[in-house]
């Protein structure tokens, strides 16, 4: 099997306006999906991220406050997964539950190098 | 500002009660290699509960509070320990305790009230493992199951602190040597697994009821933890066996009658003389009801004919009302059971009731140069008794003095003392 990221993006604007319980219920879903997949063995493991960030550019040399992206591009977690294929991780992404938040998902394969 | 014996109280209460719950699930968490872990953070929580409510007030539900904040503290113990080796996450369900997704839900789950139940059975059937002595099993339960300090371990078994803390480690190490992983047994060892849990609590039991050398408090708290280790074992449904309702029921009938066992100067007071009004009439009640429950299946334990034995004792009126023909079939029984020279023993002091001291002589001749009871000064307070009664005065008084030296007790000696006294 190989690896792949799963970089998570956006969605950060409508969680802000969710209720407790429908947060609750939110995060057990992440719970059963990953749940599923640490079961089968293939969640090598994953982090949400604070929004706030820095940025460095030219070299090093300039520093921004903030991530890079804003907004729906802002990259708002990652998850690193085990599958046999580009399609197979594809098809796993499917049910991720940031989706209830209208997040968009990147899969890339982690190269072998 | 709330009184502080108030809050003392609750929480000495509320710690004996929950605190080996807690460390039960939190264990679960950690891993069994983990166990101080899971202390410190129970104590830790304790600690948050003396602070905060010293200045809040005990809140309503103060158990709730307790087990919120020491689900809390768990949480900060996995978020600092993630990347080190300490804990092992590699368990699905725990797997997903390393990530900000599904940490806090995952937490929860682990807290959920019959998982709770579960964990806490299933770490008495760890302690009671056959491979650790029954000194350590015991040791172990009261410290980290049933809250006590290593302190108050020591006075319960009259040794000290530097020997618990040894003990203590030693079970540890074995947990962590062999990987002991806590769980309810399974259907075909469930029997054989719960007699020695059931052997420790009786242990542990007898060592409150009967020692006459530790304070009151801490013997009452002895019988109070035994009672209510058996309970749990009770409320589950797979340990709802019929040898626990009968030791419930024998613990019931023994506890009913503590009070009118001792003067208050703490010295004994035989059954003849015992004021039996004094008697618990709730404690015998719950005592037949557990009876009667412990009566399915085909087993007949020792815990049976023992219950029903201390049962025909609860109900006779008074001292002559007892049925000594009933309670010799359950020591016949016994017997048969397992050939306990103890048990034979206190048949023989049936006999002395039933048939006189002749019949009773010639019965515990058959137990002479038993190497047990040679040691044992029940036995020469026994045949001190018979030769009373034959007004063998000589021979009695050498028996009772064996059996003076032979116990360690302030108040026994006292007792065979004036046994002597009054035999001339």
């Amino acid at each position: 099997m190989k690896e792949f990221l799963l970089i998570i993006r956006g969605g950060h604007e409508e969680s802000g306006n969710r209720s407790p319980e429908e947060m609750q219920k939110h995060m057990q879903h992440w719970q059963q999906w990953m749940g599923g997949l640490a079961e089968e063995g293939k969640l090598v493991g994953g982090q949400p991220l604070m929004s706030e960030g820095k940025t460095l550019t030219e070299r090093g040399t300039k520093i921004t406050d903030r991530p890079l992206a804003e907004g729906k591009e802002l990259v708002g977690g990652y998850l690193l997964i085990k599958a046999d294929s580009l399609d197979h991780a594809t098809n796993i992404s499917k049910d991720c539950p940031g989706f209830e938040y209208n997040c968009s998902v990147e899969v890339r394969e982690i190269s072998p190098l | 500002m709330e009184s502080r014996d108030h809050i003392d109280t609750t929480l000495n209460h509320l710690f004996r009660q929950e605190s080996g719950k807690m460390v039960a699930v939190l264990i679960k968490i950690f891993g069994i290699e983990n166990i101080e872990m899971a202390e410190d953070v129970v104590q830790d929580a304790l600690v948050s509960a003396l602070e905060t409510w010293k200045f809040r007030g005990v809140p309503d539900n103060p158990r709730a509070w307790l087990y919120k904040t020491a689900r809390n503290k768990a949480i900060d113990v996995i978020r600092r320990k993630k990347h080190s080796k300490t804990i092992d996450f590699s368990d699905p369900q725990k797997q997903l305790l390393t990530s900000g997704y599904t940490l806090k839900a995952t937490m929860n789950d682990f807290w959920e009230e019959d998982q709770i139940q579960d964990d806490f059975l299933a770490m008495m059937y760890a302690c009671c493992h056959p491979d650790i002595s029954r000194e350590n099993q015991i040791t172990f339960i009261l410290k980290s199951l049933c809250g006590f300090s290593t302190k108050e371990v020591a006075k319960s078994f009259l040794t000290s602190e530097d020997t618990v803390s040894k003990r203590l480690y030693r079970t540890k190490e074995y947990f962590r040597k062999y990987k002991i992983r806590p769980e309810i047994p399974a259907q075909s060892a469930i029997v054989s697994r719960t007699s020695a849990v059931l052997s420790a609590i009786y242990l542990m039991f007898n060592e409150g009821y009967n020692s006459t050398h530790v304070d009151q408090l801490i013997r009452e708290d002895l019988i109070g933890q035994a009672m209510s280790l058996c309970r749990s074992l009770l409320s589950g449904s797979q340990t709802r066996l019929p040898e626990v309702y009968a030791l419930m029921a024998l613990m019931c009938f023994h506890a009913a009658r503590v009070d009118s066992r001792t003067t208050a100067d703490g010295s004994l007071i035989l059954l003849f003389d015992q004021d039996r009004t004094k008697w618990n009439p709730i404690l015998i009640r719950s005592g037949e009801d557990y009876l009667n429950k412990a009566s399915f299946g085909n087993a007949l334990t020792t815990y049976h004919l023992e219950a029903a034995i201390a049962y025909q004792h609860c109900c006779a009126k008074r001292y002559e009302d007892t049925d000594w023909n009933e309670i010799l079939g359950y020591y016949n029984i016994l017997l048969d059971i397992a050939a306990d020279p103890i048990v034979f023993l206190n048949r023989s002091l049936v006999i002395l009731e039933l048939k006189g001291p002749e019949d009773a002589l010639k019965s515990l001749e058959k137990m002479k140069k038993n190497k047990l009871l040679e040691k044992y000064y029940l036995y020469h307070a026994t045949l001190g008794e018979i030769h009373q009664r034959l007004s063998n005065h000589a021979l009695s008084r050498v028996c009772y003095e064996k059996a003076i030296q032979l116990t360690q007790s302030k108040s026994e000696k006292q007792f065979l003392q004036a046994k002597i006294t009054s035999n001339r």
